[in-house]
C-alpha cells in the first residue's frame, strides 16, 4: 500500500472501522501528515447538564481520543496497531448544545514506541478553543523491532 | 436553583435509586450508567455493547469512552456526597491505561482526595472483573458552586 491508498484508506475506513466512532457520526475534514480535523456532530446526547445545556466533558474526550488516534496513524504513513497510553485534557471554556464540535490534532513527534500528540477543540472558533489536550499512544508494532540499546542518533527502522 | 437535584440526590442517597439522578445527565444515560452504592463511595457500572467499542478486531472498549465513563463517575460522586445544585465544571482531566478493555462491563468509583471551598480533586479506578487490577486510573479537578 502506497502513501496515498494508505490516506484514501484512512479517510475511508477509520471512523466506519470502529463501532462507537461510526455511532458519533464522526467526520474526518482534513488529513494530511502534518495534522488532522474531525468534526462530532451535536446531539442531545452530549448534553451534561439538562438544565444548562452545557456539553459533557466525557464526549470531548472520546472526540480527542479519536482524533489524536488518527494523527497518529496519519504521521506514521502506513497501517500500524496503536493504542492510547495516556490522555490530558483542560476543559478551558464550556461547550453548549447547539453547535457542532471540532478537533484539529497534530503528531508532535513519532519516536519507535510512542507517538507524541497535541489536540485543540472548539465549537465556533479556532481561536477560542473549549478544550486542549496532550496524549501520548503506543505503537503497538514497534514491539517487532529488537528493543537494543542505541548510541547516538542512530535510528533503527523494522 | 432547581429542585431536582436535591431530589434526586436524596432518592441516591436513601432508596438507591439513580434513575433521577442519570436523567439529569444526558450523556450518563446515552452511555448506559447505573450507580450502586458501595463501600463507603458508589460503585458505578457501564455495561458492554457493542456501539461503545472503538476497535471491533478485539473488541475492546474505545479509550474515550472508557476516560468520559470515569471522569463521570468521578461528577457523580460529587453530586451524591456534596450538595451542589448543578454538575460540576470540570477543569481538567488525566488518565493513563493499563490494560486494554475486554468484551465485558465496566465498573469505577471515585475518591474525592480533597476537597476545597472552590476545587475538588478526585482520584478514580476504573476495573473489569478484578478491583485488583485497574484496567486504568484517572484524576481529574472539578470547579464547585456552593460558596
Amino acid at each position: 500500500m502506497n502513501e496515498s491508498e494508505f490516506f484514501a484508506a484512512l479517510r475511508e475506513r477509520y471512523i466506519d472501522n470502529s463501532p462507537h466512532m461510526r455511532e458519533c457520526g464522526f467526520v474526518v475534514e482534513a488529513l494530511s501528515t502534518e495534522y488532522v480535523t474531525v468534526r462530532l456532530p451535536v446531539r442531545e446526547d452530549w448534553i451534561g447538564d439538562v438544565e444548562n445545556g452545557r456539553l459533557n466533558p466525557g464526549i470531548v474526550t472520546v472526540l480527542v481520543d479519536s482524533t489524536g488516534g488518527l494523527a497518529a496513524l496519519a504521521r506514521a504513513g502506513e497501517p500500524e496497531p496503536i493504542a492510547t497510553l495516556d490522555l490530558r485534557i483542560d476543559h478551558m471554556r464550556p461547550a453548549f448544545f447547539g453547535a457542532d464540535l471540532h478537533c484539529r490534532a497534530e503528531c508532535l513527534r513519532m519516536a519507535r514506541s510512542i507517538a507524541f500528540v497535541r489536540a485543540t477543540v472548539w465549537q465556533h472558533d479556532p481561536h477560542e478553543p473549549i478544550a486542549s489536550a496532550q496524549l501520548a499512544f503506543m505503537r503497538a508494532g514497534a514491539r517487532r523491532v529488537p528493543d537494543m540499546p542505541t548510541h547516538g542518533v542512530q535510528d533503527f527502522v523494522s | 436553583m432547581s429542585a431536582r437535584w436535591s431530589e434526586a440526590r436524596r432518592a441516591m442517597r436513601e432508596q438507591h435509586d439513580d434513575t433521577l439522578l442519570i436523567a439529569l445527565i444526558p450523556y450518563a444515560r446515552y452511555l448506559g450508567m447505573r450507580a450502586e452504592p458501595g463501600e463507603g463511595r458508589l460503585r458505578v457500572h457501564l455495561p458492554f455493547r457493542e456501539n461503545l467499542v472503538g476497535n471491533p478486531s478485539v473488541r475492546a472498549w474505545h479509550g474515550g469512552v472508557t476516560a468520559a465513563f470515569m471522569e463521570n463517575t468521578a461528577l457523580l460522586q460529587l453530586l451524591v456526597e456534596l450538595d451542589e445544585e448543578r454538575v460540576p465544571k470540570s477543569i481538567d482531566f488525566a488518565i493513563d491505561y493499563l490494560l486494554s478493555g475486554r468484551p465485558g462491563d465496566l465498573y469505577a468509583d471515585c475518591e474525592i482526595t480533597r476537597l476545597g471551598h472552590r476545587v475538588a480533586h478526585t482520584v478514580i479506578r476504573c476495573w473489569q472483573t478484578d478491583i485488583g487490577k485497574p484496567i486504568a486510573v484517572a484524576r481529574a479537578h472539578f470547579l464547585l458552586t456552593s460558596e
